[in-house]
């Protein structure tokens, strides 16, 4: 099949993206600037936005066989430039005073999310794994950064090595899994267990079926950080520099949960009772634990890490509750329920950003105390964001959570729920401790924000955010009636 | 629309102390009473509207989130107006118990105290489910940071108690409501959260008592009631007077509103064969709790476990349903919103005068603060059912209302009355009679009453005696929602009478 300039066209947020990885590197070579290769990295995510939300409402194409660009695609095409746009401008101030080259994280953050923006467009085996790779191996360098800091107390190559062993086992288990059901089928197409290579229904073995979708499943659990495959996910969290553990939290997730629908709705996994019973074992095992071990930790990037843990167990539900009903109110709440978790999730890191730099990270809780007297802006934005993680309303994580109740009410999936309901009870009491940090009276002398350079911009970041936060969590129509259309077309 | 208002001038009120704090401190506590007395004035205006057709007085209703049928749709009937009137006077009078009590961070406070009564209003007024759990958990958040950052000693440990019982009941609810929205769905092609919508779903008959118990779990944790109540001694021992004043007097109606309002009116089949579950549980409430609060000597926590007896009588009443015995049910709540909300005021004075909540550190201040204790008997005894004080007039009713539903519950839910009397006395004993010993220390800076306590005190008064003396006033405001409210459960309730 030939490529045609109308089939670059869809793909431009993406070509967009890559054009800025090569500028950005072709400007390192030619001259050292820290703000030079800042500009011109958020100015290609800038122009990737607007290109991605101007294609939004009229494009429905597949280019190629590799690649779908439908308004799911683009949604989170969109979502992932302007999440990595906001990185961005969060990592400047951060990074700023780093013992170290500087330059190359931004190369590195634009190449990530090229890496995202493909695997939110694929239907496609093999675009898949290289969107994958194309991310995982950007996030390594980007948790590895400040390695050569003398400063930096962090352990980030520990935090490295971690990830890339166990993203790597977990990237072989999805590739076996594929070559299964490639060596039953003789397609990589995410359609493949429905239809034959001619297609006609493949006569596939459910024991080898099963066998394949484990597989395929155990390693996207990986990636996910689904329980009981989350052990990496605290320590990884930890050890990365801050804007590249909101990276991975946001978009690495995002774009891995998009894929992860796309199969599901395509290939009608889930109608493998083995599978189904995998998938709701998994949730459950989420939820609970990762709101259980959330409650003994004292660091706030190892609560978020064991939060987030839980917020993708709820995402299952809504996914496994796609399988029941007929209607597209499961994937709708997927769909908002993930656009809610990466604006919740970034604005918490974000806050966590703003008072860190990469000499010293403010990331213990007790570093909080007292907040709310000091800055009352930054308190009230994290406290919104952690009451929005909790499902609380007048937040968009109470609109999520609302859905995915929806979604699991509709299907009736009473135990799910039931392990929801605990999960959110138990979650309620780590997000309360670090809110009530916040409103504790301050100390005096606190070493708190010591260094690091203050930049307006970040601020503005995470008042965007905030507004977001509340808005949708207000008045959330726009956001419900752009996802019913784009759920409607998958 | 002027429902609509009575929430909105509350929210921006709420913003308006907040930013005022910067200009002098003193400002958030006048702007936030002016505030509540235009909601107020606003809400008389609501007495005069005429019946119409509907059975609501006024109504205003727009969309929301359509996708899910959701609207903004807010009325009130005469129950309503009543509570929101109740709201409002509470709210002055909360207002008032906290102007001198609070002098750091005060319009954080005030911000809160408003948007915690913005969300009452919003509970008191929302028909639409979904809205009303909005309301229902908005209420929360500030009443949380009430108790987290202006409490006493154990704030946080109490703090956190409340929110979580409060949320996760909350959580049983809304997949009780979501379920609902989904039968209605199934039945009528379209998703809606409407009350009215809504009370025409016919829901089978094994799954409409776990949606009722949804309902239930989370109204009766609110209330509260056996075994769902530990939250309450706690969050109100550690919560600073106005706190207590909006907890005791104002949330935990809203339990009761919504299991008149919701929890029997949806599920009435369900509801009525719980009914002898839930009367037990209320007359465990009543004398369980009683007993309790005679073991107490923090007099805060002695406060609340009455509360929680006295709440007992409201769903006695309520699962009753009849006439009677809801009009008992809900002067029940009036009356003990406004005793309990004096007698929190009274113990928060005491800390406030001498640091101390332990009853065996106090004895025989009727020498000394002799109007502070005359005031203390007046709402002792209203709070044990004096006749001619409004608590009487509601337990009577409730009662009364109750022996034709179930008489063995009822007769040993009477023994409550008794035990009222022995634990308020008792009060009354320990703190005020008695010689004044030469070891108190805390004592050296009691002082009485003074004008400002005295007038909002009077004010209570003067609300008891006349639930007390002419109750006909209230009952008739709320008579013509309980009948409709009666009127549609009827049919179902009838049929099961019959059956057996």
């Amino acid at each position: 099949m030939n490529m045609t300039i109308t089939d670059l066209i869809p793909l431009s947020p993406l070509l967009v993206v890559t054009a800025t990885v090569v500028l950005a590197m072709l400007g390192i070579a030619w001259r050292r600037s820290y703000s030079l290769t800042a500009t011109i990295t958020i100015s290609g995510f800038l122009v990737a936005t607007i290109v991605a939300a101007l294609l939004l409402p009229e494009t429905r194409q597949q280019v190629t066989p590799l690649m779908i660009v439908d308004s799911l695609s683009l949604l989170f095409t969109l979502t992932s430039c302007v999440a990595a746009l906001f990185i961005a401008i969060l990592a400047y101030p951060y990074l700023q005073e780093l013992d170290d080259q500087r330059e190359e994280y931004f190369l590195l953050l634009a190449l990530a999310t090229v890496g995202a923006v493909v695997m939110v467009s694929s239907n496609h085996f093999v675009t898949t794994v290289l969107g994958l790779e194309t991310l995982s191996m950007s996030l390594y360098g980007m948790i590895a950064y400040p390695l050569h800091s003398q400063v930096a107390g962090k352990y980030p190559l520990e935090a490295s090595v971690k990830y890339l062993v166990l993203s790597a086992a977990a990237s072989a288990f999805i590739l076996f899994g594929v070559a299964l059901i490639y060596a039953a089928t003789g397609t990589l197409t995410f359609a493949s267990l429905q239809q034959g290579p001619d297609g006609v229904i493949a006569p596939l073995d459910p024991m080898f079926a099963v066998v394949a979708l484990t597989m395929v499943a155990v390693g996207i659990g990986f990636k996910l950080s689904l329980a009981p495959f989350h052990l990496w996910t605290p320590d990884v969290y930890e050890g990365a520099p801050l804007p590249s553990t909101a990276y991975l939290a946001t978009i690495g997730k995002a774009a891995m949960f998009v894929v992860l629908l796309r199969y599901v709705e395509a290939s009608d996994a889930l109608a493998y009772p083995a599978v189904l019973s995998l998938f709701t074992f998994i949730a459950i095992l989420s939820m609970l634990a990762g709101n259980l071990l959330a409650l003994m930790q004292d660091n706030l990037k190892r609560i978020l890490a064991y939060s987030s843990i839980a917020h993708m167990g709820y995402l299952l539900v809504a996914l496994i509750a796609g399988y029941y009903a007929s209607g597209t109110l499961s994937v709708e709440a997927v769909l908002f329920y993930l656009l809610a978790y990466v604006v919740m999730t970034l604005g918490a890191f974000g806050v966590a950003s703003v008072v860190s730099s990469s000499a010293k990270e403010f990331d213990v809780i007790h570093d909080y105390r007292g907040l709310f007297w000091r800055e009352p802006w930054l308190a009230a934005i994290m406290t919104g964001m952690l009451l929005s993680l909790a499902g609380i309303p007048l937040t968009v994580g109470f609109i999520g959570k609302f859905y995915v109740f929806f979604a699991g009410v509709e299907s009736g999936l009473w135990l799910l729920l039931a392990a929801m309901v605990i999960g959110s009870g138990i979650g309620l009491y780590y997000y309360l401790r670090i809110v009530y940090r916040m409103l504790m009276p301050e100390k005096d002398r606190d070493p708190f924000r010591e260094g690091g350079v203050e930049s307006l911009s970040s601020y503005g970041v995470l008042v965007l955010l905030f507004v977001m936060l509340i808005l949708f969590g207000v008045y959330p129509t726009p956001l419900v009636t752009l996802i019913e259309s784009t759920s409607a077309g998958l | 629309m002027i429902l609509a208002l009575l929430i909105a001038v509350l929210f921006v009120g709420g913003l308006l102390a907040w930013v005022s704090e910067s200009l002098d401190p003193r400002f958030p506590r006048m702007v936030a009473l002016i505030t509540i007395v235009i909601d107020l004035l606003l809400m008389l205006s609501l007495l005069g509207a005429q019946e119409g057709v509907s059975p609501w007085l006024v109504s205003f209703e727009t969309d929301w989130i359509p996708r899910f049928g959701i609207s903004f749709f807010l009325a009130a009937d005469g129950l309503s107006v009543l509570l929101l009137l109740l709201t409002a006077f509470l709210g002055i009078i909360a207002v008032g118990s906290a102007w001198n009590e609070i002098n750091q961070r005060t319009g954080f406070f005030y911000f809160n105290l408003l948007w915690t009564l913005a969300g009452v209003l919003g509970v008191f007024t929302a028909l639409d489910l979904f809205l009303f759990f909005f309301f229902w958990e908005v209420m929360l958040i500030p009443m949380y940071f009430i108790i987290a950052i202006w409490g006493h000693e154990n704030r946080n440990y109490a703090a956190m108690k409340f929110f979580i019982f409060t949320q996760v009941s909350g959580l049983l609810m809304l997949v009780s409501i979501l379920g609902l929205a989904y039968f209605h769905f199934l039945q009528f092609g379209s998703f809606s959260f409407n009350y009215q919508d809504l009370l025409a779903v016919d829901v089978s008959t094994g799954l409409s008592f776990w949606l009722m118990l949804g309902f239930f779990i989370s109204f009766t944790t609110k209330l509260p009631s056996v075994p769902l109540h530990s939250w309450l001694p706690d969050a109100h021992s550690q919560a600073p007077t106005a706190g207590s004043v909006i907890l005791a007097g104002i949330l935990l109606k809203t339990g009761a509103y919504g299991l008149i309002r919701f929890a029997v009116p949806l599920f009435p089949e369900a509801s009525m064969e719980f009914a002898p579950v839930a009367m037990t549980l209320a007359a465990i409430s009543i004398l369980y709790c009683a007993k309790v609060a005679f073991a107490q000597d923090d007099l805060k926590r002695l406060i609340a476990y009455t509360s929680v007896s006295h709440m007992g009588f409201v769903t006695l009443g309520i699962y009753a349903w009849n006439e009677q015995a809801l009009q008992g049910a809900v002067m029940t709540m009036l009356a003990h919103g406004l005793s309990a909300a004096a007698l929190f005021m009274l113990a928060g004075g005491l800390q406030h005068r001498i640091h101390t909540r332990k009853m065996s550190e106090m004895g025989g201040y009727w020498a000394s603060v002799p109007r502070m204790s005359a005031v203390a008997l007046f709402f002792s005894v209203a709070a044990l059912g004096m006749p001619g004080l409004g608590n009487f007039i509601g337990e009577f009713l409730a009662l009364l209302g109750a022996f034709q539903a179930n008489v063995t519950v009822t007769v040993v839910s009477a023994f409550g009355l008794i035990l009222a009397s022995v634990y308020s006395l008792w009060v009354i004993q320990e703190v005020f009679h008695g010689e004044l010993r030469a070891d108190q220390q805390h004592s050296q800076g009691l002082k009485d009453l003074d004008n400002r306590e005295l007038v909002y005190f009077a004010a209570m008064m003067l609300g008891l005696l006349w639930m007390g003396l002419y109750p006909q006033s209230f009952l008739s405001l709320s008579q013509m929602s309980l009948e409709n409210l009666l009127a549609d459960t009827g049919v179902a309730v009838q049929a099961l009478v019959v059956a057996p």
